[in-house]
């Protein structure tokens, strides 16, 4: 996937002017919101449900190595083999290799972010395998030849009637009469295409919500199906993961599992909560013969003991980003890689470097929403702000800001020289503005009065007039 | 009225109900609209407080800060711990540069430390206004008048870091002939986000104006909040679609002080 953040200004700019984008943004938006607020009101326990989610975690984080070897051990024990990947590389050659060896021509593949992450799709239709999406989202961007633009609604930013066009234009055996004007009309149509898939799949991919070290259970969760008919169908099936969504045991999923559809879409559970563990048995009806596990590091391993280290906490619930103003107004795509809103914003510059990825912890106007509504209390705008501090220390940020903040910081460290200088500035701005209330325009003042007026200052500081306040009161002395 | 002399020095020891009460007026009020800053002192010093304004205030060091700029926050930092920890409280009209005390601060420095500590007792006694007046002293000191409707914007910081929410609508109610009308997604950001707007323009303008949708939705005359940027945002993006809506800070109304123009407007602009 080629990435695009360091142009975020500029794709921003071109998404809040793309109307059927706005359109499918506006659609969304309050749906996920009033729905998540109705679903955390309904559960007496959920604001303690989000404090146990947290511990969970971060007992994990403490102990990762040890619990990823017990489920390791686990995995081994049913059957199953676990592969380690520490970049994207090792993982998209270690699935190439077991595809390769189970002679695959087609691949099913349910939602999996950790997929888009390694960009597997791209890497199995370069050596002749096709992967096929079964996650309706999915199906839609792949037919689109575009990347999620939402870790749970990857096609939030697509209209129906867009879907429509694509449809008509990739089934090429739809009949011209054929209704496709709804929702469900769309998903039939989806559906009766993909059965045919699910039943030719040689490899089945899927992504894991949850890792459970006590059993080697990989779990699951959707709206659709698909994931289920993904892992059980096909001869093989892959899981591929990433190391920290190990969980202890099934009791500490279960109370995860409360938290993170109600944060999602407001569900109580999603539809689905598939558990699978190892391949097929002598006594099961059906299954896998063969069960791997891809187990992606890229990076995460380096941000146990960091100021990041909170960010693995994350279960990809989306609330983030549905929460966001900025994520709301540009949509995904502007983001530039896999992730996009809050979480993509402290993750993005972990996995593809502060250099590419350095605009976005900084497109946030810190409002704290996300952090608000995070299931797992992940400090977001902090973590932002950890990025914008490397940034500056690295003399990453753009030149003409750095040297304003300095100047700027310089005088607010001198009172007697500031108040005399803004003293100046003000009484002057203020005499220019009296009769106008506001400038339209101003010099230097271009980025806000681009799209806004500037209120003109009243005209003396408030220290200026305090001074004489002091100065005629009988009590006061003057300093 | 009574002006107490900010280099005497005012007693340390923490008292029951802050008396000696220090006014972190905050740069933008300082510089832009210094009525608020006479706002607030009004209704502190009707609820009992005796006011100083420590003169070697500047900024609370929010802009260095979200700039990652630590070494200049933690100098900015240490320079209002010095100025303002001998008053018995430190009262801002502002959530966001009274979180940047409570709540930042103390990030600032190691855990342990001697500023630390220093960072600690501050934040202990740092307030937003509104807050303050109805958490700590507990008390209503609102005798204004207002007419008409308003309508109120709880910007983020207030809201999200200090929990500012229910005390200045019940500080509202008390204002006679005022009537609340409740915006929808009045907990929504503004778009503001100090140096973002400027950063990313665009966007800061794409959300300002849902926003002022919002605003003009309720049929409200006057916008009230309680952060000078969030409001200068909203007033400069207001006055730029032609609407007539009024915008003040809460103190002004709250203070019955509505006799300056409202923000960005001027005596003889058309009335919200
Ligand atoms: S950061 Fe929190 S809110 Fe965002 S996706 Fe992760 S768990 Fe959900």
């Amino acid at each position: 996937m080629q990435i695009t953040s360091p142009y975020f200004k500029e794709k921003s700019s071109e998404a809040l002017k793309d109307a059927n984008l706005q359109k499918a943004m506006g659609n969304v938006e309050r749906g996920f919101i009033d729905k998540r607020a109705n679903a955390a009101a309904n559960l007496p326990e959920f604001e303690a449900l989000r404090d146990r989610a947290k511990e969970i975690k971060d007992h994990v984080l403490d102990h990762l190595d040890l619990y990823l070897e017990n489920y390791e051990e686990k995995v081994q024990e049913t059957g199953g083999r676990v592969h380690w990947a520490a970049g994207a590389q090792d993982a998209r050659n270690i699935i190439l290799d077991i595809c390769k060896r189970a002679n695959a021509k087609t691949v099913t593949k349910g939602k999996s972010m950790i997929a888009e992450e390694i960009a597997i799709n791209e890497h199995l239709e370069r050596n002749g395998i096709e992967p096929i999406e079964t996650d309706l989202g999915e199906y839609i961007i792949q037919l689109r030849g575009e990347a999620p633009s939402h870790i749970i609604a990857p096609a939030v930013h697509v209209n129906k009637e867009e879907v429509e066009a694509d449809f008509r234009r990739s089934h090429r055996h739809l009949p011209p009469g054929r209704n496709l004007e709804d929702p469900t009309s769309l998903l039939s149509e989806a559906r009766s295409v993909l059965r045919d898939k699910f039943l030719a799949a040689d490899v089945g991919i899927t992504g894991a919500n949850f890792l459970v070290a006590e059993t080697g259970t990989s779990i699951i969760v959707t709206n659709e199906g698909n994931g289920d008919l993904t892992q059980i169908l096909p001869r093989v099936h892959i899981v591929l993961a990433s190391i920290e969504k190990i969980v202890p045991t099934l009791e500490d999923v279960s109370q995860i599992l409360r938290v993170l559809a109600r944060s999602a879409t407001g569900q109580d559970m999603s539809v689905y909560t598939t558990f699978s563990t190892g391949p097929r048995r002598a006594e099961d009806p059906d299954g896998p013969e063969e069960y791997h596990v891809v187990l992606l590091d890229n990076g995460r391993s380096d941000m146990l003991g960091t100021e990041f280290q909170d960010m693995l906490r994350c279960i990809r619930c989306g609330a983030c980003m549905n929460h966001c103003p900025v994520y709301n107004a540009v949509g995904g795509h502007s983001y530039g890689w896999v992730y996009p809103g809050p979480m993509g914003a402290v993750l993005t510059p972990t996995l593809i470097g502060v250099e590419k990825g350095g605009h976005l912890p900084n497109a946030s106007t810190f409002c704290g929403r996300c952090e608000s509504v995070c299931p797992m209390r992940i400090p977001l705008p902090k973590m932002m702000r950890h990025w914008r501090e490397k940034e500056f220390e690295r003399h990453l940020t753009p030149d003409g800001m750095r040297r304003g903040l300095l100047l700027w910081a310089w005088m607010a460290k001198h009172p007697k020289l500031y108040h005399a200088g803004s003293r100046l500035v003000i009484n002057m701005l203020g005499m220019i503005g009296s009769r106008k209330g506001s400038f339209k325009r101003l010099p230097l003042a271009g980025g806000w009065t681009e799209h806004r007026d500037l209120p003109v200052p009243e005209g003396q500081t408030f220290q200026q007039q305090w001074a004489a306040r002091r100065r005629n009161s009988k009590v006061g002395q003057a300093a | 009225m009574s002006v107490s002399d900010t280099n005497s020095s005012p007693h340390t020891t923490a008292i029951e109900t802050p008396k000696n009460v220090a006014l972190f007026v905050t740069c933008l009020v300082d510089l832009f609209r210094p009525s608020i800053g006479f706002a607030s002192v009004k209704l502190l010093e009707d609820a009992g407080c005796t006011i100083s304004v420590p003169p070697a205030q500047t900024c609370c060091g929010q802009p260095a800060y979200n700039s990652g700029d630590k070494a200049d926050t933690r100098d900015i930092a240490m320079q209002v711990i010095k100025s303002f920890e001998a008053y018995d409280a430190v009262v801002a009209p502002s959530g966001s540069c009274a979180a940047m005390i409570k709540v930042h601060y103390l990030e600032l420095f190691e855990e342990g430390s001697d500023w630390h500590q220093r960072a600690r007792k501050l934040a202990d006694k740092t307030f937003e206004l509104t807050s303050f007046l109805t958490d700590i002293l507990g008390r209503n000191p609102v005798t204004a008048h207002f007419d008409g409707v308003v309508t109120y914007h709880d910007s983020c910081s207030g809201l999200r870091e200090l929990g500012v929410e229910k005390q200045p609508r019940r500080l509202l109610e008390a204002v006679d002939g005022l009537t609340l009308k409740e915006m929808k997604d009045s907990e929504v950001c503004c778009g503001f986000g100090g140096t973002f707007c400027i950063k990313y323009p665009d966007i800061s303008n794409a959300i300002v104006q849902k926003k002022t949708k919002n605003i003009e939705d309720t049929a409200a005359t006057t916008l009230l909040a309680g952060d000078l940027g969030c409001l200068m945002n909203m007033a400069g993006k207001l006055k730029r679609e032609g609407s007539n809506v009024d915008v003040r800070h809460v103190a002004e109304v709250l203070a019955g002080m509505t006799d300056v123009p409202p923000i960005g407007k001027t005596r003889n602009d058309k009335k919200g």
